[in-house]
C-alpha cells in the first residue's frame, strides 16, 4: 500500500470513529416523500410534475401473508430532488448530463451555506445577489471551486399554502438573480446550487433574463441543482460534506434522493 | 298532505345499525323494461307494434294479437284507483319492517289496469298520475301519485323509500376545486341537506371558490384527493359512516385527440382521477354506505357519478378523456351491483360540454354548473339511475339508444360531435 493509500485508509478510519463518537454528525437535509408535499405548479395546459403516490401491494395479509410492500410513483422532480443538466434546454447537449451518466464522485463534495434566512423572513421575494455572496466571502473566505453552495432561507419550515406561496401573479419565494448564478458558476466554479424552496429559482424567476437563471446557467454549464432541502440551519457556513446521490435512472433528468451532510460537531 | 319527516337526532350508539333488507328482486327479462324506464323517471308500458294494444303486466307476446313486436313506449300516466288495500302482514322482512303499505289497482286512461303502490295523498277511488320508480332493490315498480302536488308529498313513506331526497341527509362532494363545486354545494343545502362535506385536494395551493364555499353554513371542507389511496381511506375513516349521498365530481380533462401529445401523460391523469379515483372512493365508501342502507331517516341512499355523455360513444377530439369516462361508466355498473344489497342507488349524470376552462373555446350550448346541480337534485328526488343534462347530452343519449353504431359513425367519421 502506498503512503497516500495508507493515509486515506487512516482518514476513513478516523471518519468512522468520528461518526461513532459523534464528532461528526450526519444531518438529514431531506423532506419526507409524502403525497401532500407541494410540487411545482405549471399552467394546467402543460404536463405537470407527478405527486408522490403510494399503493399497498400487500401488508401481511391475504395479498401477501408474510410481507408488506408498496408501489410508489412520482416525478423525477418530486420532493427533495436533484436536477441534472439535461433537465434544462440549456443543458441538453452537456456531456454526461443525465443522472445515470454523472460520475459518482460528483455526488460527494464540500458545501458552503449562505444564510439568507433574515432577508427571506423580511421579503418573500428576497434575492440572492452577487453582493450577498461577496459579503459572505468577506466573512467566511472565498467559495472553494467545485463545492456545493446552498441558499439557506428557512423556507423549509413553511407549511401548507405558505410554501409555494402562490398568488394570482405566480409563486413568491426567494432565489438567486442571474448575476449571482453567473458569479457562482463562472467565477467560483461551483459544482451545484441548492435551495429550500420548490425550485432552485425564485418563485418569480420566470421574469429574469434569462428566465429561471439558476436552471438556465447552472445546467447550461453542466452543474447540478438541489431543491426542497431542509435543515440547512444545522449546517455550518463551510466545512461540511454533502452526500447527494440521485437514483441511477437511464437518461433521468433528476431524481428524488436522500441528501445527507457530514457536519463537524459544533463547539 | 303528508306528515313532514322530522330532522333525525343523533344516532344511539348502543343500538345495532339495522341490516338493509330488500323487496323482492327477481323480474322476467320482459319486466326489466319497466326498471329501465324507471331508471330515467319515465312511465312506460309495452305497446303492441301490430295492433297497438297496451300491455300489463309486461310480457313476451301481445295479449290481444299474440304479436311478439312489443315496444316500451312512454304512456299516458293518468288513471283512477278502482280498488285499494293496505298490506299489514307480510312474510318479507323488508315489508314487515316498514309496516302498513298501501297498494291498489289503477285503471289507466289507456285502457289497462295495473297494480301499484299508492301515495298516501291519493284519494280513495281518486284520480292518479302513474309513475314508474325504482324500489329499494333497484327494480321498477309503479307508484300512483296524486294528480297534483300536495304539501310535503315527498315525505310520504312509500315515496321516501323509492327516492334519494337530500333532505335531512349528509352529502359528500368529492372535489371542492371543480368548477361545479359551489353550485352543487348550494343546491344540496337548498334541498335541505343537513351537511355538505367538500373534499379538497392539495390544500397547499389555494383556489378561487374556497372562500365562497367556506362561507356556506353547513359546508365542511375536508382533505380528499381521489388520486391518493391513503387520503381516500382517511376521509372514509372519518365520515364514511355519515355519508348518505356521495357525489363524485372529481374530474380531470385535457382536450386533445389520441395523437395530440403522442404520450400518455394526460391520459394517465384522466384515468387516475376519473377511473381509479372512482374505484378508490368505491372501495372504501361503497361498503360503508351499503351497510347503512336502512339506517333510519338519514340512511345512505345514493352514489352520484358526474360523467361525460361521451362515456357512451367516443368523441375523437377528446378521445382519451372519453375513454376514461367509458371506464368510469363501466365501473359504475360494477359498483351498482356491489352496493345493490344495501339498497344504494348509483345515479349517473351525463353532460355534454360543460361551462369551464377546458371547454372555453366551444360555442354554446354548454352545461352551466347550476343546471348540472339542478339535475343532480331532481334526479335524486326522482330516485333515478340515469340523467342527461342539457340538450347535447339528451340528444346524444337518444341517438345512442337508437343505434350506437350509427352514433359512432356520426362522431368519428363525419366530423360530428359537439366538443
Amino acid at each position: 500500500m502506498t503512503e497516500d493509500a495508507q493515509g486515506a485508509t487512516a482518514m476513513l478510519a478516523d471518519l468512522a470513529t468520528a461518526l461513532v463518537s459523534g464528532d461528526v454528525d450526519v444531518v438529514d437535509l431531506t423532506h419526507t416523500l409524502d403525497p401532500d408535499f407541494p410540487v411545482i405548479v405549471l399552467p394546467p395546459e402543460f404536463g405537470q410534475c407527478a405527486r408522490f403516490r403510494m399503493e399497498e401491494i400487500s401488508a401481511y395479509d391475504h395479498r401477501g401473508p408474510a410481507w408488506k410492500w408498496h408501489n410508489f410513483t412520482c416525478s423525477e422532480h418530486t420532493g427533495t430532488h436533484f436536477d441534472a443538466p439535461s433537465h434544462w434546454i440549456s443543458g441538453r447537449d452537456v456531456p454526461n448530463g443525465a443522472v445515470d451518466e454523472i460520475a459518482p464522485e460528483r455526488f460527494v463534495g464540500p458545501v458552503c451555506v449562505i444564510d439568507c434566512s433574515e432577508g427571506a423572513a423580511a421579503d418573500e421575494d428576497f434575492e440572492l445577489t452577487p453582493q450577498v455572496i461577496l459579503d459572505w466571502e468577506a466573512t467566511h473566505g472565498r467559495i472553494p471551486k467545485d463545492s456545493w453552495v446552498l441558499m439557506r432561507t428557512d423556507w423549509s419550515r413553511r407549511r401548507g399554502e405558505a410554501y409555494l406561496n402562490m398568488k394570482d401573479d405566480g409563486p413568491h419565494s426567494p432565489g438567486p438573480v442571474p448575476a449571482a448564478v453567473e458569479l457562482l458558476v463562472h467565477e467560483r466554479g461551483i459544482r451545484g446550487f441548492g435551495t429550500e424552496t420548490v425550485g432552485t429559482d425564485a418563485g418569480q424567476g420566470s421574469h429574469y433574463t434569462p428566465p429561471y437563471p439558476a436552471h438556465h446557467i447552472l445546467h447550461g454549464a453542466g452543474r447540478y441543482g438541489l431543491q426542497c432541502l431542509a435543515n440547512l440551519d444545522l449546517l455550518p457556513p463551510r466545512g461540511a460534506m454533502l452526500l447527494a446521490a440521485p437514483l441511477k435512472i437511464r437518461n433521468g433528468t433528476g431524481s428524488p434522493l436522500r441528501v445527507l451532510a457530514l457536519v463537524p460537531r459544533a463547539g | 298532505m303528508s306528515v313532514p319527516i322530522e330532522r333525525p337526532g343523533k344516532k344511539n350508539p348502543q343500538l345495532r345499525t339495522p341490516v338493509p333488507t330488500l323487496p323482492p328482486v327477481p323480474r322476467s327479462r320482459a319486466a326489466l323494461g319497466l326498471t329501465a324506464a324507471a331508471a330515467e323517471g319515465r312511465f312506460m308500458l309495452q305497446h303492441c307494434g301490430e295492433c297497438g294494444a297496451v300491455q300489463y303486466p309486461p310480457r313476451d307476446a301481445c295479449g290481444k294479437c299474440l304479436s311478439g313486436d312489443l315496444r316500451w313506449q312512454d304512456t299516458d300516466p293518468n288513471g283512477q284507483v278502482i280498488a285499494e288495500s293496505t298490506v299489514r302482514v307480510s312474510t318479507a322482512p323488508y315489508f314487515r319492517e316498514r309496516g302498513d303499505w298501501r297498494i291498489g289497482t289503477v285503471r289507466l286512461a289507456v285502457g289497462v289496469s295495473v297494480m301499484a303502490y299508492l301515495h298516501g295523498d291519493v284519494e280513495q277511488a281518486g284520480p292518479v298520475r302513474m309513475t314508474a320508480r325504482l324500489d329499494r332493490a333497484g327494480q321498477g315498480v309503479l307508484v300512483a301519485m296524486p294528480p297534483r302536488a300536495t304539501p310535503n308529498m315527498e315525505d310520504d313513506k312509500i315515496l321516501r323509500e323509492m327516492t334519494c331526497d337530500p333532505r335531512h341527509r349528509r352529502v359528500l362532494i368529492t372535489d371542492a376545486r371543480a368548477p361545479d363545486a359551489l353550485a352543487l354545494a348550494k343546491a344540496f343545502l337548498d334541498a335541505g341537506a343537513t351537511k355538505v362535506f367538500m373534499g379538497e385536494s392539495e390544500q397547499w395551493r389555494g383556489h378561487a371558490e374556497r372562500a365562497a364555499l367556506s362561507a356556506l353554513e353547513g359546508v365542511e371542507i375536508l382533505p380528499l384527493d381521489v388520486t391518493d389511496t391513503r387520503s381516500v381511506q382517511e376521509l372514509a375513516g372519518q365520515i364514511g359512516g355519515k355519508t348518505d349521498i356521495l357525489v363524485n365530481n372529481a374530474r380531470f380533462i385535457r382536450p386533445g385527440g389520441l395523437f395530440a401529445r403522442g404520450d400518455v401523460t394526460f391520459a394517465r391523469d384522466e384515468m387516475e382521477v376519473n377511473y381509479f379515483g372512482l374505484m378508490r372512493l368505491a372501495q372504501v365508501f361503497g361498503p360503508a354506505m351499503a351497510g347503512r342502507g336502512a339506517d333510519g331517516v338519514n340512511n345512505a341512499v345514493a352514489w352520484v357519478n358526474l360523467l361525460s355523455v361521451h362515456a357512451l360513444s367516443n368523441l375523437p377530439q377528446i378521445g382519451p378523456f372519453a375513454a376514461s369516462q367509458a371506464a368510469a361508466l363501466s365501473l359504475s355498473q360494477a359498483l351498482r351491483a356491489e352496493v345493490h344489497g344495501g339498497g344504494l342507488r348509483v345515479m349517473n349524470v351525463f353532460s355534454g360540454p360543460t361551462e369551464d376552462a377546458w371547454h372555453q373555446p366551444l360555442p354554446p350550448p354548454k352545461v352551466q354548473p347550476k343546471a348540472l346541480a339542478r339535475a343532480v337534485i331532481s334526479g335524486l328526488r326522482g330516485g333515478l339511475e340515469e340523467v342527461a343534462v342539457g340538450d347535447v347530452a339528451k340528444d346524444m343519449l337518444a341517438r345512442w339508444r337508437e343505434d350506437p353504431k350509427v352514433l359512432e359513425y356520426e362522431l368519428t367519421r363525419m366530423g360530428g360531435g359537439d366538443a
